[in-house]
Formats: C-alpha cells, sequence, structure tokens
C-alpha cells in the first residue's frame, strides 16, 4: 500500500478534503464543549481514510462539521477550515451548501432501520435524490434509481425499486442507503459507522460492495469506525481520535506495525485476534472524559498507563505528520517499541 | 365471458385471480375492523339521507301549518310537527346538512391550520415560543366559552359559526403536529435527506407530512364530531345558525319546552345527532387502529 504523501499534489489540484485546525464546538448551558478541538486531516481523491475513536471522541461531529449539518447555535465553528476540492465549506451560504450535500459529498449512516422514509418507496426516494440535483424526468429518474440499485447489487431491481423499507432485510437497507447516497456521483462519501448495525457477514458483504464501488466511480471515502477491523479491511490511511483531537496518524499497515500512541495500542491490544487464546479480553479502564471536563495535559493522561507529570501538565503537539506516521504523545518514540502493559481485569485498577 | 381472441383469453384469468385475492383481502380485511365498517356504514347513511333530502322530504322545512302543531308522528308527518306545525322528518333530514357541512369543514380548517402552525413551531426555533404561547392562551378558555364570544361579536351565519367551532379546535392540532415533528425531525431519514441536500420546505412535505397523516387523520375524524356536536349546542343555545337554516341543535332547542307532550319534538333531532357522532366517532376509532403503522404491514 503506497502512502501518499501530504504533499502529493502532482497535477497541481488541491486535496479532494482538506481539513485545518478544524474546531467545533457546542455552546451548552453548562459551558462550551469542545467536541472537535484542532483536528486536520487531508483525503485524495480514491482514497480512503479511516477515523477510529470510542464514542463521544468526535468523529461524527467531525463528519457532520463537513455537510454543515449541525445545528448552530448551540454548534459553532471556533476555528479552522473545511476545504473541500480547495473551496472553503465554512464560508458557503447555506444555499451554495445545499447544492453540495448529496451531490458532491454524500454521507450513509450507522442505522439502515431509520435512515429510510418507511412512508415511501426505495425507488422513488432515490430517484428523488437524483431529481434534486440534476434536471431530469420522473421516468429518468425513476431508470436511474433502479440502475443504482443494480449498482449496489440488489437482485431484481425493478421489483425492488417499488418496495417499502421495512419490506427489506438491514443489509439490503444499508444498501439502499448506499444508493441514495451515491444517486448523485459524489467525489466525497462520509460513511458513519455503515456496518455497525449490521451482523458480521452482512458487514464484510457492505464493505466489499464500498471497495468495488469506489473503483467503479472513483470517489474518495471517510469512513468513520470504531472497528479496528473495518479499518484493517478497507483503509488506505488511519487518523485516531481522542477527545475531539488527532493522537495518531499513518498509513494502516504503519499503525498495524507499529502504533505509536499509548491510546492506538490499547485499542488494538482490546481486540480479539485468532491468536491469543480464550479469556478475558484487555480493556482501557476509565472512560473517554467528557469534553467539558478537559483540562490541561494529554486528554489521555488519566487512562494511560505510560502517563508522566509532564503529560498531565502540558498538551503534547502532534509530531512527525511529515514522515507520514504522526502522533502528539510524548512518551511515543518510536524506537521505544514495547508492549503497553495493559490493566489486566483481574489486576488493580487506578 | 366472451372470448374474442386466444390473447385476452390468457390474461382474463389471471386478471379474475388477482381480482378474487385483492378482493379475499378486502373481506378479511373488513372483517377485522368492525367498528370502522359499522361507523361507515352509518356515517354513508346519514350522510346520503342529508344529501337527498330535496328529494326524500314530504315537505318544505320552514313551512308552517298552524293547524298541526306539535302533530305526533303520523303517515302524513312520520316524525311528527314541531311548535309551528312545521314537518319534523322533512327538517331532520335537511339539518344533517348543517352537521356534515359544520363538521367536514371545521375538521379540514382546524387541521390545516394546526399543521401549519405545528410545523412552524417543531421546526423553526423562532416561532416556537410565539406559536406555542399563543396556544396556550386558546386552550386556557373553554371550547364553548370561546365559540360563544366569538359568536357574539359577530352575526350568526354558517361561515361565522364555522370559524368559531375552528378556532378552539386549532391548539390541539397544533400540539399533536409540534410533538410528532418533534420526534420526526429527529429520525435519520430526515437527516439523510438534509445530506442529500433536500430543502426544507421539501423535508417537510415529503419526509415530515407523510409520516403524520394517521394521528392527523384520526385527530380530525375526533374533531369533525365535535364540530358537529358544538354547533348542535350552538344553535341549542340560540348563538348558532341563523333560523332559516335548519339545524338539529336549533330543532332540539324548540322542542325542549314542549317536551311532556311531544317528546318527538326532540327526540328525533337528536337520535339523528347522536347517530352521525357516534358514526364519526366509531371511524375515527377504527381508523387509528385499522391505520397503525404495527398492524399496517399487510394492507
Amino acid at each position: 500500500m503506497t502512502v501518499p504523501s501530504p504533499q502529493a499534489d502532482q497535477a497541481g489540484r488541491p486535496p479532494l478534503l482538506d481539513i485545518r485546525d478544524l474546531r467545533t464546538h457546542f455552546d451548552t448551558p453548562d459551558g462550551t464543549v469542545r467536541s472537535v478541538d484542532g483536528v486536520s486531516y487531508r483525503l485524495e481523491a480514491r482514497e480512503t481514510l479511516g477515523i477510529v475513536g470510542e464514542s463521544g471522541c468526535g468523529k461524527s461531529v467531525t463528519a457532520l462539521s463537513v455537510l454543515r449539518l449541525l445545528p448552530t447555535p448551540p454548534a459553532r465553528f471556533a476555528g479552522g477550515e473545511i476545504r473541500f476540492q480547495g473551496t472553503d465549506l465554512l464560508g458557503l451560504s447555506e444555499r451554495e451548501m445545499r447544492r453540495i450535500r448529496g451531490n458532491r459529498i454524500s454521507m450513509i449512516f450507522q442505522e439502515p432501520m431509520t435512515s429510510l422514509n418507511p412512508v415511501l418507496t426505495v425507488g422513488r426516494q432515490i430517484a428523488e435524490a437524483v431529481t434534486l440535483h440534476q434536471k431530469i424526468g420522473r421516468r429518468q429518474a425513476w431508470q436511474r434509481a433502479v440502475e443504482m440499485l443494480r449498482l449496489v447489487q440488489i437482485a431484481d431491481p425493478e421489483r425492488r425499486a417499488g418496495e417499502y423499507p421495512h419490506q427489506m432485510s438491514g443489509g439490503m437497507r444499508q444498501r439502499v442507503m448506499i444508493a441514495l447516497a451515491l444517486a448523485c456521483h459524489p467525489d466525497l462519501l462520509i460513511a458513519d459507522e455503515p456496518t455497525t448495525a449490521l451482523d458480521v457477514t452482512i458487514q464484510a458483504q457492505i464493505l466489499e460492495l464500498l471497495r468495488d464501488l469506489q473503483a467503479k466511480l472513483g470517489m474518495g471515502i471517510v469512513m468513520i469506525t470504531h472497528d479496528l477491523g473495518v479499518v484493517a479491511e478497507c483503509c488506505d490511511r488511519v487518523v485516531v481520535m481522542y477527545a475531539g483531537r488527532k493522537v495518531e496518524e499513518a498509513s494502516v499497515a504503519d499503525l498495524f506495525e507499529r502504533p505509536l500512541h499509548p491510546y492506538t495500542r490499547a485499542l488494538m491490544a482490546s481486540m480479539p485476534s485468532l491468536q491469543g487464546r480464550g479469556g478475558r479480553l484487555a480493556e482501557i479502564p476509565g472512560m473517554v472524559p467528557a469534553p467539558q471536563e478537559l483540562g490541561t495535559g494529554c486528554a489521555f493522561a488519566p487512562r494511560c498507563p505510560l502517563a508522566t507529570e509532564r503529560c498531565r501538565r502540558e498538551t503534547p503537539d502532534f509530531t512527525g505528520a511529515a514522515t507520514g506516521h504522526g502522533v502528539a504523545c510524548f512518551e511515543a518514540a518510536p524506537a521505544r517499541h514495547q508492549p503497553v502493559v495493559l490493566h489486566r481485569h483481574a489486576g488493580a485498577r487506578p | 365471458m366472451t372470448m374474442t381472441s386466444p390473447a385476452p383469453a390468457s390474461a382474463a384469468p389471471a386478471a379474475t385471480e388477482r381480482h378474487a385475492r385483492r378482493s379475499a383481502r378486502r373481506r378479511r380485511w373488513m372483517r377485522k375492523h368492525p367498528p370502522l365498517i359499522l361507523g361507515a356504514v352509518l356515517l354513508v347513511l346519514v350522510a346520503g339521507l342529508s344529501l337527498a333530502a330535496p328529494w326524500i322530504a314530504t315537505h318544505d322545512p320552514q313551512a308552517l301549518d298552524p293547524l298541526a302543531r306539535l302533530a305526533p308522528p303520523s303517515a302524513a308527518h312520520p316524525f311528527g310537527t314541531d311548535a309551528l306545525g312545521r314537518d319534523l322528518f322533512s327538517r331532520v333530514m335537511w339539518g344533517g346538512r348543517a352537521s356534515l357541512v359544520v363538521g367536514l369543514t371545521v375538521a379540514v380548517l382546524a387541521t390545516s391550520a394546526g399543521v401549519l402552525l405545528g410545523l412552524a413551531a417543531g421546526f423553526v426555533r423562532r416561532a416556537d415560543g410565539l406559536v406555542m404561547r399563543l396556544m396556550d392562551g386558546l386552550m386556557a378558555i373553554p371550547d364553548i366559552l370561546l365559540a360563544i364570544a366569538l359568536m357574539a361579536v359577530t352575526r350568526a351565519s354558517l361561515t361565522t359559526v364555522i370559524v368559531a367551532i375552528t378556532v378552539p379546535q386549532v391548539p390541539r392540532v397544533v400540539r399533536l403536529v409540534r410533538s410528532l415533528a418533534l420526534s420526526l425531525r429527529e429520525q435519520q431519514y430526515v437527516e439523510a435527506a438534509r445530506a442529500l441536500g433536500t430543502r426544507l420546505p421539501v423535508i417537510l412535505w415529503r419526509h415530515v407530512l407523510p409520516n403524520m397523516v394517521t394521528p392527523l387523520v384520526v385527530q380530525a375524524t375526533f374533531i369533525a364530531a365535535t364540530a358537529m356536536l358544538t354547533e348542535a349546542l350552538l344553535s341549542f343555545l340560540g348563538v348558532g345558525l341563523p333560523p332559516q337554516i335548519p339545524s338539529w341543535g336549533t330543532m332540539m332547542a324548540d322542542g325542549r319546552n314542549f317536551v311532556a307532550v311531544a317528546f318527538h319534538a326532540v327526540l328525533f333531532p337528536g337520535l339523528f345527532l347522536a347517530a352521525t357522532v357516534l358514526s364519526v366517532n366509531l371511524v375515527g376509532d377504527g381508523l387509528r387502529d385499522a391505520l397503525d403503522p404495527r398492524l399496517s404491514r399487510q394492507l
């Protein structure tokens, strides 16, 4: 797998998606919640970028920020920019933004059960998505819907297009969602945990379908997930997020070979492996701190087995981005490649 | 069936079979919802009689006959006559029109107004407070009092009665629509529609409204029933329809002084009013069961 270096603009074209120092904050009665606090990443066309992290670490908020789907207020863009093919999305009007949503950037959601309107046939929903952005007739739009259903490998698409979501299984509905999202052939697809609600065999099918479609349509994919298995399966590069910040970024191969951040290593240790024998999986003690409770220092320090005084005092900068494998940690010297000692369940907890 | 050519002959059995299957399904569905069928039959009956009033009425509903005052039911006057000698059968038949027109119009008007205001409250943050406080204010006044007050400041006519009955009903619909809108706006398909670049009006029309049709239809039938009762009540109190429009409420008001001597003058309009309101309520109940999304899968 090749790692596109951050300066890979051979043709002088701007990257597909370039998020720089994005800060999305929420103003709540209890104070400002910094859900996303200085996240940067970029994505080239035909590339798949995985965003990994526990619940509440800001993965989805970042994605929703890209589409500007967060209600403002309470959400507020406190800084940074989101460049899509060179245009700063944060500077666009709502009207211009609507022309991008679904047309050039699309999103698929976690719950295929609730992402489709129960009272409209799936064909109609796809056809309508097409007519939102393209001036084509009803009949053509319907044909396009059938064609999209065929593209996502739904058997007998002519008949299926006339069916309602409740007549379909979860996996099929997720296929319909994908058809819906790709109906206008967007350049960028944001997949927010697209397989979490599906059972394992269907997960693999959906991921393979996404890979196929990416090869056919050539879009960039941002794959938001908390499942490192999904990342290993379909991503080129990975961004690991923790408490609204990027803690590590690397190519998939690099990340799995030498995870630098203690959090990444802990995540990997908590994955079941085929080699390991039984027993309880390692867990990361504690919880992601609520964003309003963040104090100074590294956000992971309270749960980190390697944490030092310095970690609790200062926030580590993100370093090593130029090498293609960056990390935000004082203790993550690449040479020190030792297994992180995790608190096995029975052992002492902090 | 005559066979004209082989081609339609081969298609015909399939068509009849499909037809048979469909009508079997319909019969099964009807058997599952007896209140709905009963209510619908009753309602169609009353509506049919009212619509046919010009043809089935034996007398002019306003024609006075001083010689046959408070006559008991007879062959000439099946429901008897009232204190002014007017034929009650003809009046009751004509009177149904007022009830049905009021019921239907109020239901449609109150629901439409309620949907507009409720969607505004549910989806437009700035409108929410204003609309809901206004509705709270309206709800604080008893319906009948509000209707009477509205009638008191206007001249009696069909339009004013309809408006006076509609206004107190609107807040109910607004509350219902707003609460539905608040839950629907969090639905992922609404979010997904936004992610596809759909404009708010289209989202409301395509994704939100169709998903609240069932509770709205049910609510509308109950409003229709309430409206009919309220119209009768207003007319009974003398602040309803003008006397030249026959109404069951007016008839009962006219007859109430003579209950002891001419029971029929109150009985027949009362029976018809009760039957109509009952039928509408049955339809409403039946629709609620029949349209329940958890049961309607096989529809």
